[in-house]
This record gives structure tokens, sequence and C-alpha cells, in this order.
């Protein structure tokens, strides 16, 4: 089952494909209260109330090569806040830098608490599955615990969704193709095949010593190609089954800034 | 209730001091937190001493109240126990100025950022500092009712003796100075916790031992350590 968030006319709503069965390329969207809605009529918002955000850096082997990074022994993981959260359609701000860079992630969604969960019972803690646009400034990366905060945890710089889709119906979470495309152009593209951490492994390595509960949600990497976007791009993240998550880029004027 | 009640503690979940859940930190903003590393901070991995504030997230599977065992995990001797005063948010902030950062602020709190203590400032390894019950918090105090932020004395306590005693007024950035630069490309919510920053060199605890830290006007933190379960 895929599921939305979204605000319309005054309140926030659950939503659904309003007929996607049927014809696929149909993105109405059915409100909970029986209203049949345009996708562009609609704010999305992150699709999940989302606890603890853990993330996990260079988690793909060609990525972490491309950030010239060493083979890790243990995961690098660090936490975000919930102020960075944005949900489809969003608009995120770029200050004026040199560089920042969108990246494309599978988000597991925890389901049950997991506390000391072995990896052969991972996947029974796990509710299901959205994008994830997690935005790096590479400007601002300093040696003092990284990725610094002002880098990797800066307001409206994680984009989830558009939908969050239930486990059940991720036949093969370990076989999905990831790409981003900025202004249509394909520029990333990966396959959760070459994660290297995997999600059993994440589930039991990160419940050895902190108890997950639902909604806590682990990104878990981001595989090679993350370029330098600008003002007025528009990046589109995809994830095979899980839809195509789409954010635009503004200019510190549009803040106020 | 509150009027005129002078300084006391109020409870977690109580609007506006209610908290959101979400605990930010500065690191290595008290003076003798930095000062400890010397001349580390110019050599690798750092090469510079920080620049914008450095900051940790303590996720909620940390939190934990007054009186919580802290439990030592299995191969550690001892924990490191960071005194520090943190500031409650009482309404929506972001890029606020030095000068009006506190009226943002709805009370105050004891924070302790526990961690297996760890040598480097590079990666923080979150298996070392957000397991459970690894920040105990204090309860809130009213902002109107508590010291300036600008000179609070911190003392933390091992069983009944004193082992550190630390000023905010020695604070690198100051509240209202750490609030403007932290909201400038975060914005922090009512009730999300911003802690200030422990002193350095941080107390350790072994298990059976408790720590206790105190601030005068602010309700005390207590926190017994035990070994694994």
């Amino acid at each position: 089952m895929m599921r939305a968030r979204v605000a319309y006319a005054g309140a926030i709503h659950d939503a659904s494909p309003a007929d996607r069965d049927a014809n696929p390329a149909d993105e109405r969207l059915r409100l909970a209260d029986g209203r049949i809605v345009a996708a562009e009529e609609v704010v999305w918002l992150p699709p999940f109330d989302a606890g603890t955000v853990i993330a996990l850096g260079l988690n793909y082997a060609d990525h972490a090569k491309e950030l010239a990074l060493k083979h890790q022994e243990e995961p690098l993981v660090f936490l975000k806040g919930p102020g960075t959260l944005l949900g489809h359609r969003g608009v995120t701000r770029r200050p004026g830098v040199k560089f920042m860079h969108y990246e494309c992630e599978l988000a597991v969604i925890m389901g049950r608490p997991a506390k000391e969960v072995p990896r052969s019972r991972a996947f029974e803690h796990v509710a299901g599955y959205c994008i994830a646009n997690d935005y790096a400034i590479r400007d601002y990366l300093e040696n003092w615990y990284r990725p610094n905060l002002r880098v990797k945890n800066r307001d409206g710089c994680t984009v989830l969704g558009p939908w969050f889709i239930d486990a059940a119906d991720v036949a093969n979470p370990a076989d999905l193709g990831l790409r981003t495309f900025v202004n249509g152009k394909l520029t990333q593209s990966g396959n959760t095949r070459d994660l290297i951490f995997d999600i059993p492994y994440l589930v039991e390595y990160l419940s050895s010593f902190m108890t997950l509960s639902p909604g806590d949600v682990i990104l878990t990497g981001t595989p090679e190609g993350v370029i330098n976007i600008a003002p007025g791009d528009v990046v589109a993240c995809e994830i095979d089954g899980l839809g195509r998550l789409v954010n635009t880029i503004a200019a510190d004027a549009e803040f106020g800034r | 209730m509150l009027a005129g009640t002078g300084s006391f503690s109020i409870p977690f979940d109580v609007p506006p001091y209610r908290l959101s859940g979400t605990v930010y930190g500065a690191l290595l903003n008290h003076r003798s937190a930095l000062a400890a590393l010397a001349d580390t901070v110019n050599q690798p991995p750092y090469n510079a001493p920080p620049h914008a504030p450095v900051l940790f997230i303590k996720p909620r599977n940390t939190l934990a109240p007054s009186g919580r065992i802290v439990r030592i995990p299995a191969g550690t001797a001892e924990l490191e126990v960071g005194s520090s005063v943190g500031l409650v948010l009482g309404r929506t902030a972001c890029k606020i100025s030095e000068a009006r950062a506190m009226d943002y602020v709805a009370g105050y709190l004891i924070v302790a950022d526990v961690s297996v203590p760890q040598s480097s400032y590079h990666r923080p390894n979150i298996r070392l500092n957000a397991r459970d019950g690894f920040c105990p918090l204090g309860a809130v105090t009213a902002r109107a009712s508590s010291a300036s932020p600008e000179s609070m004395t911190i003392r933390t306590y091992i069983d009944d003796g004193l082992v550190q005693t630390a000023s905010t007024a020695d604070l690198i950035r100051p509240a209202g100075r750490l609030l403007a630069d932290v909201t400038d490309f975060m914005t922090l919510k009512p009730g999300d916790v911003l802690s200030l920053g422990a002193a350095g060199p941080a107390p350790r605890a072994r298990s059976g031992q408790t720590i206790t830290i105190a601030v005068d006007g602010l309700a005390s933190l207590r926190i017994p350590f035990e070994g694994a379960a």
C-alpha cells in the first residue's frame, strides 16, 4: 500500500493513489475523507511521523571512493533533527555557497520497537520504505564532529516521500535501482545491492546499542554521482517501486536573506 | 500557577515547557574543554580550531529523567559525563539575533552528555554516545525564576565529593551568541533543548557511583551508574 500525508483545504490528510491500479499514469490522490484531488493541488508532507533520523555516511563503495574515504570496519552513522525534514514537491534553500549536492537514498522506516535484534529477524521490525534526498553543503565541512550539523542538518535539507510504501509491497529491498535527475538529466545511478552495510546489518548494529522505535528512520546512504546544484534546479530522486521524489532549489532571497 | 512562586521546577509535560524530545548540544564551547585539546586542534585530522559551533544530537532513546540508572556497557570501565545547562525553547527560533535570543527561551534544565570515553572529535561514533539512557535531563525551571545563563555555576559531584566546578561565564559562545549561530541554519521549536557546553575534562563514573549535577536555582540531576544488566 502507498500512503501519503498531505495538507489540503485547511487540514492534514492521509492520502493514497486514487486509481493507480487501473491506470498507473493517474497521479490523482484519494484523501481519507473520500475527496479526489490532483497531486499539484495539495502540499505534500513527509509521509510518516519521523522519530529519530539516522543516516549512513559512505555506505556505497563507489561513493566512498568518490570522497576518497578508506573502507570502514563500522558504519559511519550520524543523526539528524526534525527541522531538516521536508515533503515531496518542496523547496530547499541554497545559501550562497560553492558546492551543494543532493543524495538519493533508500529510507527504512521502523514499525516495531527494536532492541538487540539479530539480523535474521531485522525485517520483522521494518514497517516500510520511502525515498530520501539528503542534501549536503560541502563548503561548511569542518573536521569537528563530521559530518557537522551545518553541512547536514539544515532546515529543509532532508526530503522524504512522496509515499510511505509498506514493507510487504517491496519484494527485495536489496535490489532496488536508485536514480537522480537534475532538470531531467540523469546524474546519479546506483542499486541497493551495492550497500556496504545492508538493512539487516544496520538494524542489528543500531539496535545493539540503541532502542529503535516505530517511526525511527534509517537513511541508508547514497551511491556515486553527486554534483553541485543551483537555485532553480529541479532535483528528482527515483527508487524502483517507491516513486519519484521532486524538490526545487531556491536562492537565499526567497527566504528573506 | 506560575506567578509569584519564585524558583521551582516545572514537570516536563506542562506547556510551554513541555520538551519536544529534540536535544541539541554544543561541544568544546567551554574554554576549559577547548583548552584541554591544546595544540591538537591545529594538527590532523582537525587542522584548524572549530569555526562554527560544534554540535551534537541526543536522540530520544537517550533521554532519561533524574534518578534513572545509566548502564555501563560490558567491557567498559567508566563513562564520561559532560555537565551542562540546557536552554528550553519557548518559541520557534529561526535566524534570531544575539540581542533578542533570550526572548525565545522558556526555561533551563541540567543536561548530562554521557558517553563511553572517546578521544577523537573527528567523526563521533554514536555507538559510544547515543546509547539508551545516555542523556539524563533535569526538570525544567522557568526562565523568569532563575539566574542569568551568563553566570550559572555548575557543580558536579561523584557520590558526595565535588569533582568539577564550571561557570557559564567561561563559555566561548554565551547562550545568546550560540542561539544566534545555531538558528542561522537550523530552526529550533518550542520544547527543543540546546545544551550550552560542558567544561573539560569530563568527570568519569564507575559502576556503583552516583553523579549529581547542581546549579543554583535549577533542579539538580542525579545519575546512578551500574554495570551491564
